[in-house]
């Protein structure tokens, strides 16, 4: 994906966030990405390497709570996770795929640890 | 010396060996959400004006152009029609899609490689919305980033051409999970270039379940029934 764009977005959310709180620096942001986000992890953490520098979290880290893809099957009526990597979510219970998704595509700032 | 650090709001706890004081915000915000504010925008604007809009998305050279030009020109006299592309340069597709009076808005993103809903908002000012039946977004091609962007569109058609491997599906799941339509193009070259066809619906089945498929050629006219009824349904 286009992670500098995205780590962009991401640098503006925590630092309204932090201004707003009258935080004088961020420590840490907190993120949630989820398998089916597309977003790469070494280039998530090469932009913001990139981009920090001239912001409130100059001296952060970027701490990344990864989301296992969930799926759902109507016809068990279960939820199920799947680690596939193309996303592939096949019931464990009658071994169709199915596309109700319940978990995996999720991209946020969850938290910020802040002075 | 003890700190007091803030989890949450309005919950403390004694940290027994921090060294600085330092507490939590709760953000839990969206990365896209500036993106989703300004596509929910146009999806009400379109809606509230009787428009049907799609999201046109594939690789570069599936075939979105040639399939939109024909579309214009075969249905003309049932439909108004407009369409919005996306390139990185030139504005060529635009030229090509000047067809059967269709007005084409062409939108250079310069060096970005997707539309985002910003733009489209922008490049719905020249057009008559209260005239048109259908809006097409033909978007950069590329299968990654597109996919994360909504626009405001109705549906999402994903085209496939039979000359890109029976594995694409696999390859970018997250765009053909994005699917509402998949258009798997160049269908009369199948043969000559081997593609699979029956692992490629089998790819696409366990890939992308929610979406209707339908196998066409813009060079022959197989196929194109179909998606000229999918375009006719009404929203």
């Amino acid at each position: 994906m286009h992670e500098l764009g995205l780590m962009q977005n991401i640098l503006e959310i925590a630092e309204v966030h932090a201004r707003r709180e009258g935080a004088r620096a961020i420590r840490e942001i907190g993120l949630k990405v989820g398998a089916l986000s597309g977003v790469e992890k070494a280039a998530l953490e090469f932009a913001f390497e990139a981009l920090k520098s001239d912001t409130l979290a100059h001296g952060a880290r970027l701490e990344v709570r990864w989301l296992p893809l969930r799926a759902h099957c109507p016809e068990c009526r279960i939820d199920f996770e799947s680690e596939n990597r193309s996303g592939v979510a096949v019931c464990p219970a009658c071994n169709q795929a199915t596309a109700a998704i319940k978990q995996g595509q999720e991209l946020e700032v969850e938290y910020l640890d802040v002075d | 010396m003890a700190e007091i650090k803030e989890i949450g709001i309005g919950l403390s706890v004694l940290g027994e060996h921090a060294q600085e004081r330092g507490r939590r915000i709760r953000v839990e915000k969206g990365v896209m959400a500036l993106n989703d504010q300004y596509a929910a925008a146009n999806r009400a604007r379109l809606r509230a004006a009787g428009v049907r809009t799609l999201n046109l998305l594939s690789s570069p050279g599936a075939g979105k152009t040639t399939l939109l030009s024909r579309t214009l020109q075969d249905l003309q006299d049932s439909l108004s029609m407009a369409v919005i592309v996306g390139d990185l340069a030139t504005d060529n597709d635009a030229q090509r899609l000047r067809v059967g009076g269709a007005t084409a808005v062409q939108i250079q993103t310069g060096t970005l490689c997707h539309l985002e809903a910003a733009m489209i908002e922008r490049a719905l000012e020249p057009l008559n919305l209260e005239a048109l039946d259908l809006l097409f977004i033909e978007n950069v091609g590329n299968l990654v980033c597109p996919a994360a962007y909504d626009l405001g569109e109705d549906a999402r058609v994903v085209l496939f051409s039979t000359t890109e491997g029976e594995d694409k599906p696999l390859k970018y799941p997250r765009m053909f999970k994005s699917a509402d339509l998949i258009l798997v193009t160049k269908s009369d070259l199948a043969e000559a270039v081997g593609f699979d066809r029956a692992s490629a619906l089998e790819n696409l089945g366990q890939v992308a379940p929610q979406a209707a498929i339908l196998e066409v050629s813009t060079r022959t006219g197989m196929g194109l029934e179909a998606w000229y009824d999918f375009l006719r349904r009404p929203n």
